[in-house]
């Protein structure tokens, strides 16, 4: 079986998957609960200065499908309710309890270096395996100036990670929230201060929808609500394209990654850990599966890797990074077209619909002489663009392939194409 | 439980209850979300155009999925008024559930069409009546017969604002909805409450136990009114031709499933223990049924040919076994004795010869029962006609109609089973008697009609 053991900024866990600094990781019982179902390690969820916050009380709503499938969640709590010293103690007793697992605390103080050294110093004491700066948490904590208020002004990034480095010997990790126009930004501001690592992606603004029996939205506290954050499978390629564009930056490759965001599965997790990422963090399937999860995502990912001859989690880590490029230096000669199985074609006309209205009318619908209600739906090869639409919108596997045409031109992209008038000469 | 030959109260009260109660329990809202979330919403829905009523099937399930369940009975009404009744008689499964996508897919389950229909029905709000009448033509048609093809017709003729007289021959209308279907698929009164429901759009009368032929003729009609629209059904009833038919024991299965349909106490019918019914079609199978139902421990339909000919679905056929029915094939009767206590059949078996056809081989054998019931089918009956100066062409043993159900004269259509366009479904009857109805409203509104009119 592969080895899923990591070792990420020197701090070891029996598997990449962590539990996010979320509620699930609010207390002990919650993080020997995760621990004793598998999970490699847990980052605390966020301390702050005493007096703790109040939390609201109607806190979650949700995003689902049509067909009653959580997308994803919005949420409105705040960091931990509970004072310091009781989470301190619960981290010292849990390291103590599960010296196997990686533990980190999420941290969120004020903006003064007297504070972030005050408390690391009480978090280091504790002999957690290292700190997560919150700069991500979108709802509440940034009107007190905290939170994304940091997150979203890469000089304020810049100067508390400075100040955390300086005042602690413990590893730190930099949360970004993605609620900003260039991760990169962000990222590169982490790593001027020299933060051991990023994290991302806290949570999207969100409002999860609007009850049209109130107007409303759904669980609205007393009659009103605010801006959450929002999270689950739905955040998922927007968590990827960060990660991604983190690591196949040249001045912000070398950061190491701890990515977070829809990961509800071991293809998720994979999925992230080949964009470059050294850990995942795992919070919205846990919340809606229960702890038990992990048994599964350990075991499809280890699987998978020895489907595929990975013997450990570096041999594919970053595997996808060299692909994603620019779109100027796409091959503008690569040519595919659909083609429409008509053993398994169920006569639907999905892809009919979506080429002929929406695309390149490209699906030409004729009826089937032998079947007085059914259609046959073939590809106009000569109009199809390869755009993969109808092969989106066919619900039967495989039955839409896009194949590949060898149109015997040379690959060629925009920087050396004819049409654009800047191209390279 | 009685053995006794013919019986009442063979079971316990809560036993009827059970056994006549709805056959096909009604969708919630949650299952008709989740069924309805399977709907592909296809382009050139096969479903649409294997619906005889073309209703625009992936519209309204797709106003279930989001919440407009008024809007997805309005869409089903729109195309088919008794979409009501349509949803729980209607056989989907060689109809729009055959033609579903899903059906053809590797999970090979239709979606469950017919019962968001009834659904949709069930959960809309059809009072204050969702359609409207055009205004007053002041032209006047009758239509003679209640059953569905009837009422579709009066409907659609009332939306185009003429006033509508229906002639029904009972005391009672509904025509087939009313009596001719099986008690536990139409249940709660169903078929009143949806005859209320239409004639809620008003300008429609009622003449009850009126019957074309005897009470008024056919002439009669055509003076009085502009138009005339024959939904009449089949009167006649197929005969065994056997010795000893009219035996008390031997009675037809359409009468049965009638008095069963009108009975206020299911405990009071006397029925027997010993069951043969001999036919192979839907009537044949809910009389088996019923009677199953109803207490008799021994039912058996007997049919001339295999089961694969029989014009009961093979859903209709599982269900009759479902229910203890026993079906046997190739098998004819040719004699019926009377005994002490019913009737013994004599069946001879059958085969197909060389040219497909039926012969008898030597092989035969007999069967006793309290009660046999003939289910052999129906034919037209143009006594109703027998005063009438200009009958229509009956030519070919039912009315003869052009496609849009125009028969031979000039101000006569018909619809339902009367006609003879092969096509024997409720929901067939329904589309005869729109179609009518829209080719009616075309002869009564084109002005060589109104110029004939002040002449």
């Amino acid at each position: 079986m592969a080895d899923l053991s990591t070792s990420f900024l020197g701090i070891h866990s029996p598997n990449p998957f962590w539990l996010a600094s979320a509620p699930p990781t609010d207390k002990a019982f919650n993080v020997y609960r995760a621990f004793e179902a598998g999970w490699g390690g847990a980052v605390w969820k966020t301390l702050g200065e005493d007096p703790p916050p109040v939390n609201a009380c109607s806190r979650y709503s949700v995003h689902r499908d049509i067909q009653g499938k959580v997308l994803g969640i919005n949420n409105i709590e705040l960091i931990t309710d509970r004072p310091l010293a009781v989470n301190l103690e619960e981290i010292r007793q849990t390291k103590k309890d599960w010296p196997d697992r990686a533990l980190l605390v999420s941290l969120m103080v004020p903006c003064e270096e007297s504070s972030w050294k005050s408390i690391l110093t009480q978090v280091e004491d504790t002999g957690c395996d290292g700190v997560e700066l919150n700069f991500g948490c979108p709802h509440g904590m940034p009107e007190r100036g905290m939170g994304a208020a940091v997150g979203q002004v890469p000089d304020y990034i810049e100067m508390v990670t400075g100040w955390c480095k300086q005042h602690t010997h413990v590893p730190v990790i930099v949360k970004l929230t993605p609620n900003i126009t260039d991760i990169l930004m962000p990222a590169q501001a982490a790593m001027n201060a020299g933060a051991d690592a990023v994290s991302l992606i806290n949570t999207l603004s969100s409002i999860s929808g609007i009850d049209l029996d109130t107007l409303s939205p759904y669980h609205a506290i007393d009659g009103q609500y605010t801006s959450g954050g929002y999270c689950g499978p739905a955040v998922k390629p927007i968590a990827l394209n960060m990660v991604g564009q983190i690591a196949r930056n040249p001045a912000t490759a070398t950061l190491p990654i701890s990515a977070i965001g829809g990961i509800s599965d071991w293809h998720d997790a994979a999925e992230f850990i080949a964009l470059g990422a050294g850990t995942v963090q795992v919070c919205t399937a846990a919340m809606l599966n229960g702890f038990k999860i992990i048994g599964d995502m350990t075991d499809g990912l280890s699987r998978w890797m020895d489907s595929k001859g990975y013997r450990t989690i570096d041999e594919f880590r970053g595997k996808a990074v060299p692909k994603l490029t620019d779109w100027k230096y796409l091959n503008l000669n690569y040519k595919t077209v659909a083609h429409i199985d008509q053993n398994t074609c169920i006569h639907c006309g999905r892809c009919f619909a979506a080429c002929e209205d929406t695309a390149h009318q490209a699906v030409s619908m004729t009826p089937l002489p032998d079947n007085l209600h059914q259609t046959q739906y073939t590809i106009i090869d000569e109009e199809c663009v390869g755009c993969n639409l109808c092969q989106i919108t066919c619900p039967i596997p495989d039955c839409i392939t896009m194949t590949e045409i060898d149109t015997g031109n040379s690959a060629i992209n925009w920087t050396q194409h004819p049409a654009n008038p800047f191209r390279e000469q | 439980m009685s053995n006794a030959p013919v019986a009442s109260n063979r079971l316990t009260p809560e036993q009827y209850q059970q056994n006549f109660a709805d056959i096909k329990p009604a969708l919630s809202h949650y299952q008709a979300k989740v069924e309805a979330a399977r709907c592909l919403y296809c382009e050139s829905a096969p479903c649409i155009s294997a619906c005889p009523t073309e209703i625009n099937i992936p519209s309204f399930i797709s106003r279930i999925a989001t919440d407009n369940i008024q809007g997805a009975a309005e869409t089903i009404l729109e195309s088919n008024i008794l979409g009501g009744s349509c949803a729980r008689v209607c056989p989907t499964e060689v109809l729009c559930e055959q033609a579903c996508v899903r059906h053809h897919s590797e999970e090979c389950k239709a979606v469950a069409i017919g019962s968001l229909q009834r659904f949709a029905i069930d959960n809309s709000t059809l009072h204050p009546h969702p359609f409207s009448r055009e205004a007053t033509s002041g032209k006047s048609v009758a239509v003679v017969g209640s059953g569905p093809a009837g009422l579709a017709c009066a409907h659609r003729l009332a939306r185009h604002g003429h006033n509508v007289t229906i002639i029904e021959s009972h005391s009672k209308p509904g025509g087939l909805n009313e009596y001719g279907i099986a008690a536990y698929k139409l249940v709660n009164d169903f078929a009143q409450r949806e005859i209320d429901f239409i004639t809620e759009i008003g300008g429609i009368d009622w003449s009850y136990e009126t019957s074309l032929g005897q009470t008024v003729t056919l002439d009669q009609l055509r003076s009085e009114f502009d138009a005339v629209f024959l939904g009449i059904g089949l009167q006649g009833h197929r005969r065994l031709n056997i010795s000893g038919e009219d035996s008390k024991h031997i009675q037809y299965a359409v009468d049965e499933i009638a008095h069963i349909r009108q009975s206020k106490q299911l405990s009071e019918l006397k029925v027997g223990n010993r069951i043969i019914v001999i036919g192979g079609g839907n009537t044949a199978i809910d009389i088996a049924c019923q009677m199953r139902r109803l207490g008799a421990t021994d039912v058996t339909i007997a049919y001339r040919r295999s089961t694969k000919q029989m014009s009961a679905t093979p859903h209709e056929q599982a269900f009759a076994r479902q229910n203890g029915v026993r079906i046997l094939e190739w098998s004819q009767p040719v004699a019926a004795e009377a005994t002490p206590e019913g009737v013994c059949i004599q069946f001879q078996k059958t085969a197909t010869d060389e040219q497909g056809g039926l012969k008898a081989t030597s092989e035969s054998f007999s069967l006793k029962a309290d009660m046999v019931y003939v289910a052999i089918g129906q034919y037209f009956l143009t006594d109703c006609f027998a005063n009438s100066q200009h009958p229509p062409d009956t030519s070919h043993g039912r009315i003869t109609v052009t496609p849009d159900n125009h028969t031979s004269l000039p101000d006569v259509w018909a619809g339902g089973d009367c006609v003879n366009k092969g096509e024997d479904l409720t929901v067939h009857a329904v589309q005869h008697g729109k179609i009518a109805a829209e080719s009616i409203h075309r002869f009564l509104t084109a002005p060589e009609q109104n110029n004939s009119q002040t002449d």
